[in-house]
């Protein structure tokens, strides 16, 4: 079953892969021509942005007004650096928004976990608080319910509730290690 | 699903630490249930035919007698498996390996799916490779972006659209001057949203708060996050995955909750202005990603040896796209990851990694097409004279190395035994308080660390205005010589100050990193240490440009440093200090110089960058021979047995065998003639994870080795399948039924009949590797090494006398080299 669930997220993972590729879209605004102009004689710097393609990203057609006459205008124009550059303001705004959702909802599970899960399996020394770091050594009860793992039979919810009740164990077993006792991460 | 209950199972414990072992439960729990943890197959996926049948068969000819019928045809699932926190036998994994490749090779003659199928599976390496690239660069385009967007966040917000950072929100902005470059209305910083105003005292004291507040919150997040969901997702993962490559299974450490805490809490971390970088928990993502993706192919599900080559590629792709440098990331993970690393694994490594260096620039996280922050874009020459201070860069990398390598471990051995390491939450924030606190006066700590290398990188030109760039304007000289590189020119009074404000961030930086690295976030190295170089190598820079500039007569500047040329380029000595410091910390040296040269584009700067690598290796060699890395292994203890280290100790393999001369006599299984309760009781009785057996205890002839954790499952396989077997029937481990005759005459007294026989013939290793007691222990180390082995038996005149296993020999190291042998924790 861990097989399927770890293909799963990795499909999850390589989908969101072709989404964000997918979402380079190219929006007018996202593609510019900066130049950079020092400043020169008695004109002060500048910096000059357009929207346009790379083939017009030159300094004669963004350095607009130019500031100097003509016949100075190529003397200027050498100093100016004009580089084209693109982003893609979908990419940006998908991941930031996926990462946000995310780290939500991790926060609200993790607040499930230590607030309600509690109240629902009405059992008072099973998780250990996860914010009181002095607790370092917690009464550790074996829940009798993993003996009853073979009784819960093929329910869904019963696979789903045994599967979580591995995956707490596992997460006390690491942060025992990690976090108490300092074996492992200094 | 079945589980297997037993109590004896209760007794499966690792078998190295006696005060760990009642607490340490198997991740099962007292059950055996497979499908739990990540790595270990679940139960009926089969496929285990191919291990017991070609290895084990000992006479290739016909049926009969030679292997009677066992009742228990299918191999038991489980065996073959590890537990948590032991090494793996890698000669058992390649055999396993080439026994199946040799399997599918025969049966693709005989028809074409069969021949379809070997050839899917000659290529599902290479499409596990571009899965690991595509996997790995997305979620290192996904982190860069955030990283940005969050550092920013702690400054201001964008109005128009509250998902861009500060650069992107004033990238369609037109009014932009040369001096205040980032200025825009959409973008409004903290102060002025709350205050209304830009400038006074009010402003910059709003400012300041709310960058410690969002520092710190971020900080909390990580640290509660990894706390609550993955505490394997702390602190830089090379040397935890070193010692995996080395053959240490670590059950949960590179699985997708790791992942995923890893890739969200690493942003936070790096954003919460902390003085650490992204690269080393990179590493671990790449990897990460590999071992989920390994489950989708058979091949690499199964087999550990296997994975560990995909793992050597992973780590290769960790760093390409940490520094967009593909062939930098797989020398790096030739030199500083993987133990064994045959080449066939490079050609894949190089394909992963530019797999991922193409996704990542498809993302495109920086809007430039570039890969890393700071890339350096300037060609300009060096002269030979130069080499001299760069000689010096690297004495003060080496130095620096050094120190830090002392600091950081005296800091984090006192985090592991003392208080202090009790309060890991409030020691993040504390931290982070600490460095926000420190970091924001100075503009050059409050930015963030790639963004100040590539500041320090940058040459400096006519377009630039930052404070680091105001040079005097000489009032003749407003034409550049060549292509917009300037002459040297005296520094003005921005270049003053942002000297001093340098100096300062260099202080505060090489005493913030040591406390910084190793806390319970995601925290890497690499950034840190180049950031330090950097400032130490631009301020040599600016002093050797400013005393070629007022003192070009001197002897030493006269030939090639005239008055309006441009000889000195303080952008160089910034890279230069970044990579000397680098390899003073991580002691690379291959890896290190074409990751910068990589980063540069081009050749000019290899002699440099040499000099300063092996310069900055060699000073910081003398005062301790071992990495970063390699001391987090030793203080943490993991069973990594150094494949650089020389033993030139003199003793023999006698002497490092146990058991000893005061312990009890070795405990050893017989082929034939011992009961199912005998050997349980022996099992549980001990802690080792193996036993030889022999022919009988009066010859000690060797027979075979088997394992503990193999014994276990399948005497408790053949309890629960096999009928009427109780504690008094006998255990064989040989092919043929046991020739001995009851001395009960046949039909006289009708008596019961023997209980029926438990045959583990199938999980006894008939060919373990031996040495003599006389052995050279310089010999039998690098069988170690070379072999990957896990033990080994001594014997004497053909008989077996001892047992030499992997932490016999590193305890007998720490041993010569004054060390406590008993921080080696794990078995």
């Amino acid at each position: 079953m861990s097989r399927w669930k770890g293909s799963g997220f990795s499909v999850l993972v390589l989908t969101l892969t072709l989404i964000l590729l997918e979402a380079e879209s190219k929006n007018f605004e996202d593609m510019r021509c900066k130049c950079t102009c020092p400043p020169y004689r008695n004109i002060t710097g500048y910096i000059y942005k357009i929207n346009v393609s790379q083939k017009d990203c030159h300094c004669l057609h963004a350095v607009q007004p130019m500031p100097v006459p003509g016949h100075d205008v190529e003397a200027y124009c050498l100093l100016c650096e004009c580089k084209y550059e693109e982003r893609s303001s979908n990419t940006i705004k998908v991941t930031i928004i996926i990462y946000l959702a995310v780290v939500g909802a991790l926060l609200l599970y993790m607040l499930f976990l230590l607030l309600v899960d509690p109240l629902i399996r009405k059992r008072d020394a099973y998780t250990q608080p996860l914010h009181n770091e002095e607790d370092s050594e917690c009464v550790q009860e074996m829940p009798p319910q993993m003996d009853g793992g073979l009784g819960q039979g093929n329910t869904v919810l019963g696979r789903v509730e045994g599967a979580q009740e591995r995956w707490k164990k596992q997460v006390q077993e690491q942060r025992k290690t990690v976090f108490d006792r300092h074996k492992m991460l200094s | 699903m079945d589980s297997y209950r037993s109590g004896s199972l209760d007794a499966l414990h690792h078998p190295s630490e006696d005060e760990d072992d009642d607490e340490m439960v198997d991740i099962a729990g007292a059950t055996l249930d497979f499908s739990c943890t990540d790595d270990v197959p679940p139960l009926g996926s089969g496929g285990y035919e191919d291990y017991s049948v070609p290895r084990h068969s000992p006479l290739n000819g016909g049926p009969g007698p030679s292997r009677l019928v066992d009742p228990l045809e299918d191999p038991v699932p489980g065996v073959g498996t590890y537990e948590d926190f032991n090494t793996i036998d890698w000669v058992r994994e390649k055999s396993k390996d080439r026994d199946r490749h040799r399997e599918i090779t025969s049966k693709s003659r005989q028809s074409t799916v069969a021949l379809l199928h070997s050839v899917s599976d000659a290529f599902s390496g290479w499409l596990l490779m571009l899965l690991v690239g595509l996997m790995s660069g997305a979620l290192a385009g996904g982190i860069d972006i955030s990283s940005h967007w969050l550092t920013d966040l702690k400054e201001g917000v964008c109005l128009s659209d509250f998902w861009f950072n500060h650069e992107h929100c004033c990238w369609t902005y037109n009014q932009t001057t040369f001096l205040e470059r980032d200025k825009c209305p959409q973008w409004r910083s903290w102060a002025q949203l709350i205050t209304g105003t830009t400038q006074g005292a009010f402003a910059y004291t709003v400012n300041y708060m709310m960058f410690i507040f969002w520092a710190l919150l971020f900080a909390f997040l990580a640290v509660i996050l990894v706390r609550a969901f993955a505490p394997y997702a702390c602190g830089s993962g090379i040397p935890e995955i070193k010692t995996i490559l080395s053959g240490f299974i670590i059950r949960g450490y590179l699985g997708k909750w790791t992942l995923l805490v890893k890739t969200l809490t690493l942003v936070l971390a790096v954003s919460s202005g902390l003085s650490l970088g992204k690269e080393g928990p990179l590493v671990h993502v790449a990897c990460c990603c590999a071992n989920i993706l390994c489950h989708l192919f058979t091949k690499y599900r199964k087999n550990e040896a296997k994975r560990r080559e995909v793992l050597s590629a992973a780590a290769a792709v960790g760093v390409s796209v940490a520094f967009g440098a593909p062939i930098g990331g797989v020398l790096f993970s030739l030199e500083e990851v993987s133990y064994y690393f045959p080449l066939k694994t490079l050609w894949r490594s190089f394909f992963a990694a530019l797999v991922a260096a193409f996704t990542l620039r498809s993302i495109n996280p920086f809007g430039n097409s570039r890969l890393v922050l700071f890339y350096v874009e300037f060609h300009a020459p060096w002269h030979l004279l130069e080499l001299g201070p760069f000689i010096l860069l690297g004495i003060f990398g080496g130095l620096w190395g050094a120190l830090f390598i002392r600091a950081n471990i005296a800091w984090c051995r006192r985090r592991k035994c003392t208080r202090l390491g009790r309060y890991p939450i409030l020691e993040v924030l504390v931290v982070t308080g600490g460095t926000a606190l420190l970091s924001f006066p100075n503009s050059y700590t409050r930015m963030s660390g790639a963004e100040l290398i590539s500041e320090l990188f940058n040459d400096c030109s006519l377009l630039d205005s930052s404070q680091l760039c105001s040079y005097k304007q000489l009032p003749n000289t407003t034409e550049p010589s060549s292509g917009n590189s300037l002459a040297d020119r005296p520094a003005g009074e921005g270049l003053y100050s942002a000297l001093w404000q340098l100096a300062l961030a260099l202080l505060f930086k090489m005493m913030v990193t040591v406390v910084t690295f190793g806390m319970k976030v995601p925290s890497g190295l690499f950034i840190p240490s180049m950031a330090v170089g950097a400032i130490a190598g631009r301020l040599l820079g600016v002093g050797m440009e400013q005393l070629a500039y007022y003192n070009h007569d001197w002897i030493i500047f006269k030939g090639w440093c005239s008055p309006g040329a441009d000889c000195i380029t303080p952008g160089l000595y910034a890279m230069v200090g970044a990579a000397a410091c680098l390899g003073g910390v991580t002691r690379m040296t291959v890896s290190l110089v074409v990751i910068m040269f990589e980063l540069t584009g081009g050749l000019e700067y290899i002699v440099p960058l040499m000099a300063a690598t092996m310069t900055s290796k060699w000073v910081a060699d003398a005062f301790g021979r071992e990495g970063i890395y390699e001391a987090h292994i030793r203080l943490n203890g993991y069973p990594f047995l150094e494949p650089k280290e020389e033993f030139d100790h003199s003793s023999l393999a006698v002497d490092v065998m146990r058991p000893r001369r005061a312990d009890p006599a070795l405990a050893v299984l017989t082929q034939e003639g011992m009961t199912v309760g005998e050997v349980e009781s022996l099992v549980e009785s001990t802690h080792y994870s193996g036993f030889p057996v022999v022919v009988s205890h009066e010859s000690q002839r060797l027979v075979g080795f088997v394992l503990r954790r193999d014994l276990l499952i399948s005497i408790d396989n053949a309890r629960q399948r096999q009928e009427g077997v109780v504690g008094a029937s006998l255990v064989l481990f040989t092919e043929n039924a046991p020739s001995q005759d009851p001395p009960t005459p046949p039909a006289t007294t009708p008596g019961p009949a023997p209980p029926p026989a438990v045959r583990l013939r199938s999980i006894l290793d008939l060919s373990p590797f031996t040495v003599t007691d006389h052995t050279p222990m310089d010999i039998t180390v690098d069988i170690f090494r070379k072999l990957g082995l896990r033990q080994c038996l001594v014997t004497h005149n053909g008989r077996l006398l001892g047992i030499i296993t992997k932490k016999d020999i590193l305890k007998h190291m720490a041993q010569i080299s004054n060390r406590d042998p008993d921080s080696i924790l794990f078995n």
